[in-house]
């Protein structure tokens, strides 16, 4: 698990790259928060989570209470498939509230899309 | 695509038979015990499938009435409306409805004028047995009284969705588990129509543990599935996880009970359930303020602990309910993959293959015999022994126990008992007992007859039986068991016994006997009830005593190639004996060689052989047999066979029902595997022999029916006794 950064001015976006899950969770709780404790808008691309399990998403959802209780703006944008499926079962998109791109693939377009 | 559907429609009718069977048997069983939930669930389960199953074929009037059904059931199961015996009644009549209504469909026929007025009638009972639940009173707790000033409005909601609210322990991760896992496979089950999930039980952000579990989750979950399956589904992680499941149709106080049992705040709680579609905001509203003044009035604000205690109350055996049922889901399962469904028709042909294997294997070990081909003969021997297992083991797929069969008359019985206003008990043993199938199908009219004739005419009223110092509750047994190559099924009553005086009365005044046959054995009289018309019940009753029945029971059990006698003793009881033999197909049996003829009796009933003493006067009908006399029967002269007569004579001890008897051969052959084939219509009347068989040579070879011989033999002595007195 890595997560790249980039800075441009007060707006942090993270790439977190491989999986979110049980493995990774402890190591990237602090790096998260320590990400929010230092910027005043966030955005978390998740275009290349290739697997989220309920730790991962406990932690996506910690984040986002405290971006709201610090009155910071955490975005989370590029649901990759793994995620979306995640969040479709457990229905959170509406709680994170953050536009969901759905990939071609999954409304059925495929290869007619690319 | 016609030829689908209507073979899929033939699983439906045999799988409804089978459903209907089980309701039957679970309603007999709440009879006994009203509170069997696990009893209650299956019959609820097989209406519920009934139900589904037929709407898919179309099939109106069964998917109707058998919803009324399940309607009542459904209250039944959420306990309601209490079971009693006139409920019971009431089902069983439904049950024996729905029955009827398949048969029909099965039939392709129309609803006559009768059968639309019956299910009318059930469905107006039905009716009226939900109308008074709505009325009927509970033990009062915090969460009955509020569903009671709530009404029967309203408190019922979607019909198939269930609520299930999880919250996962903080371990669960640690346990290697992935909570999402169970809502994924949840989610195969049925259809998830909302998922909330709940973060409220996550510390701050300093104290959060990420590899401790926070998250709990309210489902909405839309499927057919019954609460065992769904608590199945959370199996593994039981112990690190609080399960709550509202199964469908949950009132709104249930919905109450948990917002107050869960550990997140309440009002949240309960915009969440107002999300989920749960329950309606209003209804919530209402029902808090309900909870609220009755919290006051009666001076208590702890509807919370109230609610606890409940919770303890119910939890307990909704645990070992659920145990008990993930257990018995699993065995179901277990058993289900054990069985497989298979055309009667391929069964019997297989065995008729069989028995022509059986009958050119004998061609061919003939033939190496002849031959005098050592290595053929023991190649022969090995595929012998080889088409013997196969033999076995065909004739074995053939073989059903007959519990079922037995099982099917504790509804009998019930009923009449009701019918007759006697209080039968029926006890059943040896129901592993396996016999052919065909002979099961062919047992149960004969076995029904002999069943309603004890319960009507040998059991007598409780006031006789108070009179004669014996239990006023009268036993009916049915007993099966494995004896000498075949089986016996016995009826006993503990009643009063044959009446002799009056069976002879009757016999001759029908002219049965003559007029001075009061010394006849009791064996004998006790056989005359078994004559066309012959009826010594003063009543004739609704069941039985029409003097139809004891000669077709008589009948049918001959047809089967087997023998009824009775046993009975004044006072106290009588036992009607049924010996059938284990099949009807093929036999091990022992050859033996009669002048030209060659006849098999079978190898169970062979005790052993000896040779007849040459020198020995051929008028003498017995011998001495290691001191004990032996009744003979010269074969050749009872069939009146020509031929010459062997030098040496043989006899062939045979055993039957604990009488003994010494056939007289001409030559011993050996045993036989014999494929019996039925004779032929005009060989009906003729008694002592039961079928053919085909010899290794072609020949025919006859199958002795050794019991009527037997008979034969016992009357023989008899003459032959009085003859030298």
């Amino acid at each position: 698990m890595e997560i790249h950064s980039e800075r441009h001015e007060s707006r942090l976006r993270l790439y977190p790259e491989g999986e979110m899950t049980i493995y990774q969770v402890s190591e990237l709780k602090p790096a998260l928060l320590d990400a929010l404790a230092h910027s005043d808008e966030i955005e978390l691309d998740l275009s290349a989570v290739s697997e989220l399990d309920t730790s991962g998403v406990q932690l996506l959802m910690l984040m986002k209470r405290e971006a709201l209780a610090t009155g910071k703006a955490l975005k989370l944008s590029g649901h990759s498939a793994a995620v979306l499926e995640v969040f479709e079962l457990l229905g959170l998109g509406g709680w994170f509230g953050d536009p969901q791109v759905l990939p071609a693939a999954s409304l059925g377009l495929g290869r007619a899309a690319a | 695509m016609s030829l689908d559907l209507s073979e899929a429609l033939q699983t439906f009718f045999a799988e409804s038979r089978g459903l209907l069977q089980d309701m039957e048997e679970s309603l007999l069983i709440l009879e006994a015990e009203p509170d069997d939930t696990e009893a209650i669930n299956a019959v609820f389960r097989a209406a519920h499938t009934i139900k589904g199953s037929s709407g898919l074929f179309g099939l109106d009037d069964i998917v109707a009435f058998t919803h009324k059904a399940e309607n009542l059931l459904d209250k039944v199961r959420n306990g309601e409306v209490a079971l009693n015996e006139g409920l019971i009644g009431l089902l069983l009549a439904s049950r024996d409805h729905i029955a009827g209504l398949i048969d029909l469909a099965a039939a392709e026929m129309a609803m006559d004028a009768d059968t639309r007025k019956t299910g009318e009638d059930l469905a107006a009972r039905l009716q009226a047995c939900l109308g008074e639940s709505a009325t009927a009173g509970g033990p009062v707790s915090a969460t009955e009284s509020v569903a009671q000033v709530q009404g029967g409005v309203a408190n019922r909601l979607e019909s198939d969705t269930w609520h299930i609210s999880l919250r996962f322990g903080r371990d669960v991760f640690k346990n290697g588990m992935d909570p999402l896992s169970f809502v994924r496979y949840l989610a195969t089950l049925g259809e998830l129509t909302h998922v909330a999930t709940l973060q409220d039980g996550m510390p701050a952000a300093a104290e959060m543990e990420p590899e401790c579990c926070y998250l709990g989750f309210e489902i909405r979950f839309k499927s057919d599935a019954d609460k065992a399956r769904i608590e199945g589904v959370f199996e593994f992680v039981r112990d690190d996880c609080e399960l709550r499941i509202l199964p469908p149709g949950s009132k709104v106080a249930d919905y109450v009970g948990l917002i107050n049992d869960l550990p997140e705040d309440n009002t949240r709680l309960g915009e969440l359930l107002v999300a989920c579609g749960a329950v309606t905001a209003r209804e919530l509203e209402e029902t808090l303020a309900v909870q609220d003044c009755e919290g006051v009035r009666q001076e208590r604000v702890q509807p919370l602990g109230e609610i606890m205690v409940e919770r303890q109350i119910v939890q307990p055996e909704l645990v070992n309910a659920a145990l008990g049922k993930q257990k018995d889901a699993r065995n179901r399962q277990a058993q289900e993959s054990r069985f497989i469904r298979v055309h009667a028709d391929k069964l019997d042909s297989l065995i008729n293959l069989v028995g022509e294997l059986v009958i050119s294997g004998a061609g061919v070990g003939l033939m190496a015999a002849r031959n005098k081909d050592g290595d053929l003969t023991e190649a022969v021997s090995g595929m012998a022994r080889l088409v013997e297992e196969i033999r076995d083991g065909a004739m074995h797929l053939r073989m059903v126990e007959i519990g079922e069969t037995f099982n099917r008359f504790r509804r009998v019985v019930r009923d009449v008992s009701k019918e007759i206003g006697k209080d039968i008990e029926l006890v059943i043993e040896g129901e592993g007992t396996e016999l052919d199938k065909t002979v099961v199908d062919k047992i149960g009219d004969p076995l029904t007859h002999l069943m309603r004739n004890a319960m009507d005419h040998g059991i007598e009223p409780a006031a006789l039986r108070a009179e004669r110092g014996k239990p006023v509750k009268g036993t009916l047994k049915l007993n099966a068991y494995h004896a000498a190559g075949g089986i016996v099924i016995e009826v006993s009553d503990d009643g009063g016994g044959l009446n002799r005086q009056r069976i002879l009365a009757k016999a001759r005044e029908k002219g049965l006997i003559p007029d001075d046959g009061d010394d006849m054995p009791d064996g004998d009289v006790w056989k005359l009830i078994f004559e066309a018309g012959f009826s010594t019940a003063e009543q004739v009753s609704n069941l039985s005593g029409r003097g139809v029945g004891m000669d077709v029971v008589r009948r049918n059990i001959e047809a089967l190639r087997g023998t009824v006698d009775i046993e009975s003793h004044a006072g106290l009881g009588s036992t009607f004996r049924i010996r059938l033999p284990l099949t009807l197909a093929i036999i091990d049996g022992f050859l033996m060689g009669v002048g030209d003829g060659h006849y098999v009796v079978p190898l169970d009933m062979v005790q052993e052989c000896v040779e007849l003493d040459p020198g020995r006067d051929e008028r003498r009908d017995y011998i001495n047999l290691r001191g004990e006399v032996l009744p003979l029967l010269r074969v050749k002269k009872h069939f009146d066979l020509d031929g010459r007569t062997a030098r040496r004579q043989n006899v062939v001890v045979v055993n039957t029902t604990g009488r003994k008897a010494g056939l007289v051969v001409d030559e011993l052959k050996g045993e036989f595997q014999a494929v019996i084939k039925p004779l032929g219509q005009i060989f009906a009347n003729v008694r002592g022999i039961t079928g053919s068989t085909i010899l290794g040579s072609g020949e025919v070879a006859l199958v002795l029916d050794v019991p009527s011989l037997l008979d034969a033999a016992v009357k023989d002595e008899s003459r032959a006794q009085a003859a030298l007195i």
